[in-house]
């Protein structure tokens, strides 16, 4: 009984071991770029695209080692040139609708743009013939 | 009688997506964000050597002759230690394999290969994770199928278990 109290309590006491690297981040990781214009389009670039480990977080968010890569990347070739939108399609290219923290329309994701289009058309019609009924009632009864 | 019937469709539809919620709730989500460069050439790349034991890599090394497989790993990396034994075997089957090793340092990748052996014939060094990113590879360990042209043809994310190996092997011949 005794060993079984201590051991649950030595579990309890465990700590997850972190599977991270103890390697300094890469140079445009956390170092700004020195042109602010450039820094703008790659800050503005950074929110668009999602980091690959936490998920739900923006690379410029994000503080995971593999986000300080891709900012990383996203830094030196805006520097080196490459427009914002480049760099996305360079992206997305290898990590698929998934990397883009912002909706894509894709051959996968127009459904979500064209049905509450559809759906407000849709309520249009339907209004327009109700009220024009209702007109045309209005209209026979005086 | 038409229309009557027609006032149940909002309920209908309210009805189907609650039960389709319902279902994804119970549907395992999958964690992996796959690469989409399945079926294209592997990037160029040039990386220094690991540690001082073996060659830097190159895609030149994963090209010509035979498919081989490139394993994307680190020393830090809880499941590349339970992978260790698969790769291995995978090199017992004449396959060659050649790693690349995230974010690590030279003594760090020495006390992993002495501690839980060397299946790699090179190892480049990827310390900004760049040709990680390059290959859409979004965590370690992962492992490629690359074949004698140098395209990339399979991909496999997370730790080799024993059961891959033949599936790995059958992966391999099919990239022949």
């Amino acid at each position: 009984m005794m060993r079984a109290v201590v051991a649950v309590l030595l579990a309890l006491l465990a700590i997850p071991v972190l599977a991270q690297d103890t390697m300094p981040p890469a140079p445009y990781a956390y170092n700004q770029l020195d042109d602010p214009r450039l820094e703008a389009d790659a800050t503005a670039l950074m929110h668009t695209l999602r980091c690959l480990k936490c998920q739900s977080q923006s690379i410029a968010d994000s503080d995971a080692p593999m986000a300080g890569d891709m900012r990383h990347q996203v830094r030196s070739r805006i520097l080196a040139g490459e427009s914002p939108d480049e760099i996305r399609r360079w992206l997305i290219a290898r990590y698929g609708d998934y990397v883009s923290y912002e909706p894509e329309v894709s051959s996968t994701t127009w459904p979500l743009f064209v049905a509450p289009l559809l759906l407000l058309l849709v309520v249009a019609a339907v209004l327009l013939r109700r009220l024009g009924k209702r007109r045309s009632d209005a209209g026979d009864a005086a | 009688m038409r229309s009557r019937l027609f006032l149940w469709v909002p309920l209908a539809l309210f009805a189907f997506f609650a039960g389709l919620a319902g279902y994804m709730l119970t549907q395992e989500k999958s964690q992996f964000v796959e690469s989409t460069m399945i079926g294209q050439p592997l990037p160029e790349f040039a990386l220094d050597p690991a540690f001082a034991d073996l060659p830097g890599a190159t895609k030149a090394d994963l090209t010509g002759g035979k498919p081989r497989l490139l394993n994307i790993w680190a020393s830090w990396c809880l499941p590349c230690i339970s992978e260790a034994p698969q790769l291995e075997a995978l090199k017992a089957q004449g396959v060659e394999i050649v790693g690349i090793a995230i974010r690590d340092r030279p003594e760090d990748v020495a006390n992993f290969l002495a501690r839980y052996g060397n299946p790699y014939t090179r190892i480049g060094s990827d310390p900004i994770s760049e040709v990680q990113l390059a290959v859409g590879s979004s965590g370690v360990p992962e492992t490629f199928v690359i074949d004698a042209a140098g395209m990339i043809r399979y991909q496999h994310i997370g730790d080799i278990r024993p059961e891959h190996v033949p599936m790995l092997m059958a992966e391999l011949e099919k990239a022949r």
